[in-house]
Formats: C-alpha cells, structure tokens, sequence
C-alpha cells in the first residue's frame, strides 16, 4: 500500500501537521484536544506498521535530502529505534488523555501553546528514533532541545525563566561543545556517519581516540544525564506535570540513553569496544550517578524532584548497560527504556494527580493522603515496585539483565551497586505510598495550598485516572509479555 | 651609498610617518583630514618617484627622444589625486555637519559631550 | 550580443544610473527606479554565474585593449558567487527600503540616498569583477566613500562622527592598499591580477614585495574590520540607518574579505605567502581572537545593533579563520560562510529595522513582550539567532561544520574546541533578546499586536526561509565554494 519509506515520512509528517491543526483550533479546546488524540492515534497506527518488517528483519529506510556533499538527511528503522518509537508514541496517546484531565483540572493558562509543542516534540522524538545516521539523529536532538523548552519554561515565572536558562544551557552545552566535536572528528576518521552494525571505527584509529570519541559521546548526550551533565533534569520540574511525565520520563531521557545506546551499537560497535576495553572507566561514571543521584533523591521532600533524581538514577541503568558492551548489557539497556518509560510516567501521573487533586507538592504533607486517593498512591505503589525491580514487574528484567551483565563482564563491584541503588530505591520510593496509608495527616496546611471551593480531598480526574491505570496495567504485561521486545533487541545483539 | 639618490623615498616615509602622526594624536578634526592629506600626498610623490626613468625625458611622445619616463604611474595618481580630493570634501562637509550638530570640531570635547549624555 | 558585455554591464549600469537617480528628485520614483537598477545586477550576476559554472571563467577586456595592458575583468565562480550575493542582498533590502527610509531620512532627501546606495552598489560589484588591482582600489574607494555618506545619513547625530572615523579608517586602510599595489608595480611592472601572479615568484623574495604584502593584508585587514583594526564599524552599523546596516553588514566586509581572497591566493598564488610559518598562526591568532571578543562584547551590549555589529566582528573573525586554515575545507569554510552571515546578518538586522518602525526603539530593555506584539518579526529573529549559533537545519550550522572539520582535519582540535566555545557564546547573546521578548510582559498600553508592514516583513521572511533552505539542503551553495576554493588553491586549474 504505502511503502515503508513513505511511512516513515508519514510518522513524521502526522505530528508535524498535528500540531498546526492545534494552532489553528485553539479557541475551542475541545476540538483542539480532539487533534491532539487524534494525531497521537494515528502516529500509534502508523508507527505499529512498521513494526512487523522491523521484527521480520527487514530495515526499511529513506533519503530525504542531501544536506552537505556526502551527508544526507536519512532514516533507516532498526530494532532499538522501533522499540522506542512505539513507546513514545503508544504512551503520548495516554499522555494526552492526562493532560485533557490535568490542564483543565490545574485551571492552566496558554494551553495551546503547551499542545502545540508536545505534538513538535513527539516529531522530534520519532525523528531520532528512526534516523539512519548521526547527522540526521543530531539534527532531531537538537530540535528536541528547542521545542521543549518552551514546555519548560510554560508557567513564564520567574523560575521558569531560571530553570529553562539551566535546561537550555545545559543541553545546547553538551550537545554542541562535546557531541558535534565527536560527529565531526567520526566523519574525519571514518568519512561515514551511517548507522552501520558492527560499528564504524573499527580499525580506522588508535584506541587513545576511540577512548576519547566515547567519552565525548557520552558526556555530550546531554539527555542521558550522567553526571555532572544531569542538573538540567531536575530543573525542567517546573514543567507542568505532563511535561515532565512524556517528555522527561519518556521522550527526552530516553532519547538521551536511546542516542548513547545507538552510537555504542552502530557507530562504536560493541565487540569492537569489548575488544579494545575502553569503555570500563565509563561504566564507572554511570555506576556513581545511579548512586550518587539516588543519595539526593533520598534528601529531597518534593516529590518531583525526588522522581527526577530517581529518573537520573535509571537512566544510567541504561548507560551502564550499553558501557558494559556485552549482550546482556545492551539487552538490559534497551529493556530499561521500556520498563522504565512505563513505571515513571505511572509515577508523575500520580505526582500530578495529587497536584491537582489536593494540591501537594511536598512529601512531608502528604501523610494520609492514600485514603482519599487509594487509586493513585495503589498505582504509585505498583509502579514503584517495577522500578526497584520486583517481579511481577517489567523492572524486574532489565535489572536481572542488567546485573547478568555485569556479572558476565566480571564486575562484581558494579552487581552492588545495582543491588545499593535497589535498596535506595525501596527507600525512597516506597517511603511515599507507605505515608500515604499509613501516615497522619499534617495539622498545618502543606507549603502550596489553594483554598478549596468545598474543603475536601477527592481522586485525581478520570482522564488522569484513565491514563495511570493504563500505564500501571502496562508494567505488569511488559513483564509476563516481554518476548515481542526481547526478540527485536535480540537482533542488535546477534551477529 | 645609496642614500642620497633615494632621497625621493625618504621624503615619502617622512611625509608618510608625518600624516599618519597627525591623524592619530590631533584632536582637531580638520587637522586630522589635513593629516590624511599629507599621507595621501607621500603616496602620490611614492607613485611618481617610481616613474622616473633615468635620462628619460617627460612621457610625451616628441621627436628625437628615445627614452620616456614611465606614464602609467601618473595616470594611477591622477585617480588617487581625484580619490583623495572627493575623501577630503566629503570629510570636510561632515566636519561642518559635527560643528553644527556638537558645536565643537574637537574630538575630545565631542567624546566628553557623548559620554554625558 | 549583450551577453558578451555583461561583465561590464554589471557595474555600468548602477553606475550610470546613480547620477539619474540624482535627477529624479521624487523619493518614490527614486526607490522604483534603484528597485528596478538592483534587480537588474541581480539578473546580470545570475546570468554570470551559471555562465561560470558551465562554460569556465569569463575574461573581458574592458574597451577592447587586452591584458596585461588594459583593464581585464575576470569572472571565475568565486567572484560570481560574491557578485550574487552582493546584488542578491541589494534585491531584497530594497524593497523592504522604502518604509523604512522614510522613517528615518526626511522625505525631500531621500533620492539623495538611492543614489549614494546605487554607487555602493557599483563599487562593490566592480570590486568583485575586475581583475586590476589598481581598478580594485578604485572602486574600493567608490563603494567606502558612498558608504560614509549612507552612514553619515543617520538621525542620530553620532552617526556623523561614525562616518568620519570610519573614513578616517578607511581611507588609512585603502591608501596602505595603494602603498602595496604601488610596489608591487614596482618590481613587476604590472597591475593585472593574473600577470602579476605569473611575475611574482622571479621578485617574491625582496623586500619590496615583503612590504608590499604587509601593506596589502593591513590594508584590506581594516576594510574587513579585522581584529584589532575593527574600531570604526560596531558605531557604524549601530548609527546609521537600518537598511544603510542591513546592506553594509551583509555586503561591504563579505567584499573586502573576497578582496582579500583575490590577492592571497590568485596575485600571490605562485607564492607560499600565508605558508610561511608564522603567518597562518598569527592570522589564526588574531581570528580566535576577534571570535571571543566579538561576541564576548556582545553579551553586554543594550543596544541591539551594535550587540549585531559585535557579533559581526566574529562571524568575519570565523571567515578569517578559515582561510588561514589554507586547506579546502578551510576556504570553504569562509567562502560558504560569506553567504551565510549575509543571510543570517541581513535577515536580523532587518528585524531590528521592523522592531524600530513599529516599537521606536532598538534596546533590548524597550523589546519587553515583543515576542506576542510582533510575532513574525520575533519568529525570525528566533530562527535567524537560531543561524548565528549554528544550529543544525540552519545555515550557520554548515560553515561550522566545514571550519571544525577543516580544524579537526588538521590536527588542530584546541580551534575546534574554540569554534564550539564561541558558538556558545553566541547563545548567550541571541538568548538575552528572546528571554526579553518572550518572557517579559509588555508594558502597560502597549498590549496590541500590531506587526511591521508586508514590505518589510516579506524580504526578511524570503531571507530567513533562504537561511533554513540552504541549511536543510547545502549541495548547491557547497559546490560552488567548494569549486572555488580549490581553484583558489590550485588544486583543479
């Protein structure tokens, strides 16, 4: 019917169009809110097409336009990219059913303005999801970056202002000072940028560079947020909270580990850097954030910033993985994208339910709150399991993989700190649904309070509700359910 | 030596050295384009200096004469002369035109009226 | 038969058209008529161009008397591509030049300014064309003198004194130009662009020359605003009249670079000069240099023209660097980079110009809310900023990706690194304005959009769109710079 090149155009196509749909029927939010579900729909739908050819094999792929003689604009669909694609978008659907019931519900101001940049940035998403080399996936990284900071910086406040300069700053930073100097010095070496298995620098240089190369990579991949990169995540909390649940749980962190695990794959080439070794310091730069950030999540009483310290934590779960540059290791980090796009966006749809609902933001003022709210800290509760890595939650893989491993590449050092950062993970995690059953209520009003119209807590909006249960029910059957991912990412790790 | 038989090039690096001083250190304006004009002028005398030939007579074509001096350095003067005097009257005018707006033609007092307002 | 004369058709007819122009004493017959004398050039150095590309370079004997004798015009694909982009610029300033002039110079003088503009006009074709050194000196002077007037022509009274230290300057700059073509008439005899590249290697050795070449690169170093000898132009382009900015930003020092290019390589072609060891470190010095401070400078500055004319300063800082780069990725750097700072440039400065009609003010403070009152002109300031930084999908995106490659290919990564460290200072300065326009709220009264005129709006909008184009699909501008450089080079003949 239609190719599969012209599919992918269209992935990107729908959302790009969608968003101006928005635009244009923004003075009737209804019918506004129709486009957005409706795009988001039908990118699910056509992205899914794309899916059996991938796991079949096939590549399907396409040349938009020659940028510079030798570099061109191209796509090329593989299996990590699929995965993340169908993420993204399978969770943008439910995304917006969260914001209708949010948006409304937070009484929030310039909302078309928010969808219309949601719906850019999910374009921006697919984009470096499907991009068939480094040029094209920096370009989408990029656009990423500029579209959502508007998101960001949505309330306009004053804080707003600082948090976007540090988020701005920080991303543009990295990604220009660090990974386009490692773009270019690849295609100097290699006069290639394409995503190629097996990798692209094998044999073309010394390892001193190929060492430096990745480094660079890592550290300029500014979404993965390794330290002491990671400041912007924490910033970009005074999103709204669909913001911050899409994008940076979902769409920009996992663009982030998604970009580290592609280039260690398709530029780098994993046997070639198991076989010059020179990825073991990095392994340990990732095993300190997962530390290192959990620590910090266990200080911080608002609960987004401790959801986005733990996010930090987890996505150098995914950078371990690809730095361990075995199979186990590369599996578990493309299992960690899924598991944990699923557990976090249940997490900040409940931190954002009990914004709306009964406008807490501080952990402290939160006891006794699951009486009136037993849906939303139940789902908190479930989804907080699957990311300490309990079965029967999809956490519960990625991790096993995970500390296979690292077990396989005989560090037995970095297996504690996966075990460490679970612990802290029960710590910090549980610590909340826990005061929500069975803490006291506060005597005195929280730190952000809004006289309410009739004095009472009640659930979140349906649409919120909608949208939690959806994503909760989602890491239980990702973990009974895992083949369909297990079997893609296998033929990433096949020779 | 040489010195004496090129005494036309010392002349050029005096008057050179001389106008580029003057538009550096005065503050008056109109001495600063008279200073352009004396380092306009070592070039003119650079030009023709060049294109004096030795025992060749005025590079006008007569009978008899064998060996000209070079015309071409002359004609590239005339234009530079022509340059020179079209940069001289239009920073004059500007001159007038400073007078009239800052009632000074020193560029100190005129830096001082800026920096107050 | 016409065809045979464009090369000189170029620049005769803005030549005599500005004394015509001087005749029409109505300001809007005076504006059809320079609308229509741009567009001409325009169609003439288009027509050169793909003359150029397919046929070869295009020699033309001015008056029949050949060369070496005569003065020879010579149009390879550089001097095209320049004489394109000069022309091209000069289409569209002007018809966004007919309300913004008469905002800024009392009506009955305004055919005064299309004639001086139509003399710049011809000085920087002809510079572009002509294969004299000394005709180059010539129009040189026409286009910087007609330049002191367009400036001079500024409300604001410092624009006065603006002009005359920038003819101060300038004529310092064009007489050292004259010193050095002078001896090098001196030990070659000749004045044409190609003899002399023939002559040069048998005299390359003496002192004269040597002199002769300091001269020249000082010259041309202070027409191109160069690190240090860049004092005249951030007062320049903040006080003269924005479309006088607009088309000397994006024009006059793009020339003299091309200038510059033309002597360095075609008269000294024959000769190592840049290669002898220290002159490419300290042209590479003095570039590294001017990129930092330009912009460096820039972050502080309240007034947004001159916060742009600071930021000139280091884009040519970028184009210098990479011609000291001497490699073909390095010229190709700075060749494609002369076309992208004039879109960029021309396009920003233009919004400037449409947040003056409409706002009266060009500080940054006055910009509160701008973002909601004038949000086609914001939206282009935002992309085009987006182009200075160098953001990928966007012009300025390619001439970084050619200088960092040119420096990586070198082996020089701590000029890479510098070429990334000031391109994050550039987002510095484009993010003070949007932060203003954006996220503050406008002033009280002041709530109603109303956006600058179509005249306006279009060519900055045609410039923005040619910004995104050429950055989303380079091939076409690339090859030419990149032909160019290696015919500069020597690399194809």
């Amino acid at each position: 019917m239609i190719s599969p090149g012209m599919t992918i155009l269209l992935c990107l196509f729908v959302p790009f169009v969608g968003s101006f749909l928005i635009l244009a029927t923004g003075s009737r939010p209804n019918l506004r809110e129709t486009m957005t579900l409706l795009t988001a729909i039908t990118l699910f739908l056509l992205v899914a097409s794309i899916y059996p050819l991938v796991a079949a094999g096939e590549r399907p792929g396409i040349d938009v336009v020659e940028m510079l003689p030798g570099l061109s604009i191209a796509f090329k669909v593989e299996p990590l990219g699929m995965a993340f694609a169908l993420i993204a978008s399978f969770l943008w659907i439910f995304t917006s059913i969260y914001s209708i019931g949010y948006m409304r519900g937070h009484h929030e101001e310039n909302q078309t303005r928010f969808y219309f940049y949601f719906a850019i940035s999910l374009m921006a998403a697919i984009g470096i999801a499907f991009a068939g080399n480094m040029i094209t996936l920096f370009i989408f990284y990029e656009v990423l970056t500029l579209c959502t900071f508007p998101l960001v910086a949505h309330h306009g406040t004053e804080e707003s202002k600082r948090a976007g300069r540090v988020y701005l700053g920080l991303l543009l930073g990295t990604s220009i000072a660090f990974q386009l100097f490692a773009i270019i010095w690849t295609w100097v070496i290699t006069g290639t940028l394409d995503f190629t298995k097996g990798g692209i620098l094998a044999g073309t240089t010394d390892n001193l560079t190929v060492a430096i190369l990745l480094a660079l990579y890592v550290f300029g991949i500014g979404k993965a947020a390794v330290m002491p990169f990671h400041r912007w995540l924490p910033a970009a909390m005074v999103a709204p909270t669909p913001v911050s649940a899409l994008l940076h749980a979902v769409a920009v962190v996992k663009a982030g580990v998604f970009t580290v695990l592609k280039v260690t794959v398709y530029i780098f080439g994993v046997n070639f850097l198991a076989d010059i070794n020179v990825s073991e310091w990095l392994q340990y730069a990732a095993a300190i954030t997962i530390l290192l950030s959990s620590l910090v999540a266990m200080t911080k009483d608002n609960l987004k910033a401790r959801l986005a310290y733990s996010t930090v934590s987890q996505l150098s779960y995914c950078v371990l993985g690809a730095m361990l540059v075995n199979s186990w290791g590369i599996l578990g980090g493309g299992m960690q994208i899924a598991m944990h796009a699923f557990a976090k966006i249940t997490l900040f749809f409940c931190a954002g339910a009990i914004l709306v609902a009964a406008h807490k933001t501080e952990i402290s003022d939160m006891g006794g709150l699951g009486k009136t709210m037993p849906f939303t800290f139940t789902a908190f509760f479930l989804a907080s399991l699957s990311i300490i890595g309990l079965p029967p939650f999809g956490g519960a893989w990625s991790k096993f993989y995970l500390a296979y491993g690292a077990l396989e590449a005989g560090q037995l050092a970095l297996v504690a700190a996966l075990m460490i950062s679970s612990l802290l993970n029960v710590y910090y995690l549980l610590s909340i649904p826990f005061r929500g059953f069975f803490g006291r209520p506060p005597e005195t009003p929280g730190h952000y309070s809004r006289p309410q119209s009739d004095g009472e807590i009640h659930e979140a909006p349906i649409p919120c509700l909608i949208a939690i249960s959806v994503s909760t029910v989602g890491c239980v059957v990702l973990f009974f359910y895992t083949d369909p991912l297990y079997n893609l990412l296998k033929q990433i790790i096949l020779p | 030596m040489e010195v004496f038989g090129l005494f036309n090039y010392w002349i050029v690096i005096v008057l050179m050295m001389v106008g580029f001083y003057i538009v550096i250190t005065q503050h008056n304006l109109v001495k600063k384009v008279v200073g352009l004009n004396i380092f306009q002028v070592s070039v003119f005398i650079f030009y023709i200096s060049m294109s004096k030939i030795t025992g060749g007579t005025a590079p006008i074509l007569t009978e008899g004469a064998t060996l000209y001096g070079n015309p071409l350095p002359h004609v590239l003067i005339l234009t530079a002369i022509v340059v020179g005097v079209a940069t001289t009257a239009l920073g004059l005018a500007l001159i007038v035109r400073i007078q009239k707006a800052y009632g000074t033609i020193e560029d100190d007092e005129i830096e001082a009226q800026e920096s107050e307002s | 038969m016409i065809q045979a004369h464009l090369p000189a058709l170029q620049v005769i007819i803005p030549l005599i058209a500005a004394p015509f122009c001087l005749l029409i004493r109505r300001s809007d017959l005076a504006w059809a008529f320079s609308l229509l004398v741009t567009w001409c050039t325009f169609a003439i150095a288009l027509i050169l161009l793909l003359q150029v590309n397919e046929t070869g370079t295009i020699s033309y004997p001015m008056g029949d008397w050949s060369a070496p004798y005569g003065i020879e015009y010579k149009v390879d694909l550089l001097s095209a591509f320049v004489l394109v982009i000069v022309s091209g610029i000069g289409s569209v300033v002007m018809p966004y030049a007919r309300l913004s002039i008469e905002r800024e110079i009392p009506w009955p003088r305004i055919y005064l300014f299309y004639t001086m503009y139509l003399l710049c006009l011809c000085g920087l074709l002809g510079i572009a064309i002509t294969g004299d050194v000394f005709n180059l000196f010539v129009f040189l002077e026409v286009s910087s003198l007609s330049s002191y007037v367009l400036i001079a022509l500024g409300k604001d009274r410092r624009a006065l004194t603006a002009a005359f230290r920038y003819l101060i300057m300038g004529t310092i700059g064009a007489t050292f130009y004259v010193i050095g073509v002078g001896l090098m008439y001196m030990m070659t005899g000749s004045l044409n662009m190609a003899d002399l590249a023939k002559l040069m290697p048998l005299v390359a050795e003496t002192r004269t020359i040597q002199a002769a070449i300091a001269f020249l690169i000082i010259g041309l170093g202070l027409k191109l605003a160069l690190f240090p000898l860049h004092l005249w132009l951030p007062n320049a382009y903040t006080y003269a009249p924005t479309v006088v900015t607009i088309f000397l930003a994006a024009t006059a020092t793009k020339v003299a670079v091309y200038a510059f290019l033309r002597i360095i390589f075609t008269v000294f072609g024959n000769v190592p000069v840049l290669q002898k060891e220290f002159m490419t470190d300290f042209l590479m010095f003095l570039a590294i240099v001017a990129m930092f401070a330009g912009s460096f400078v820039a972050i502080y500055q309240t007034n947004i023209k001159r916060m742009l004319a600071y930021s000139s300063i280091a884009q040519i800082g970028y184009m210098v660097l990479g011609i000291s780069f001497i490699s073909v990725a390095g010229l190709t750097g700075g060749i494609i980079h002369i076309f992208n700072h004039a879109v960029v440039k021309g396009a920003l400065f233009m919004a400037v110009g449409c947040i003056f009609i409409k706002m009266g003010s060009v500080y940054i403070e006055d910009l509160a809310g701008a973002g909601k009152r004038m949000p086609v002109t914001m939206a282009s300031f935002v992309i085009c900023g987006l182009g200075l930084i160098g953001v990928p999908l966007t012009v300025g995106f390619i001439s970084k990706w050619y200088l960092i490659l040119a420096a990586l290919d070198k082996g020089l990564w701590p000029i890479a690194a510098a070429i990334v460290g000031s391109s994050l200072l550039a987002v510095i300065y484009v993010w003070r304005v949007i932060e203003v326009a954006y996220f503050q709220p406008a002033p009280e009264g002041a709530e109603t959009r109303s956006e600058a005129p179509m005249t306006m709006l279009a060519p900055m909008w045609f410039l923005t769109l040619a910004s995104v184009y050429f950055g989303v699909d380079a091939t076409r501008t690339i090859n030419i710079a990149e032909t160019a450089a290696a015919y500069l080079l020597k690399v194809i003949q």
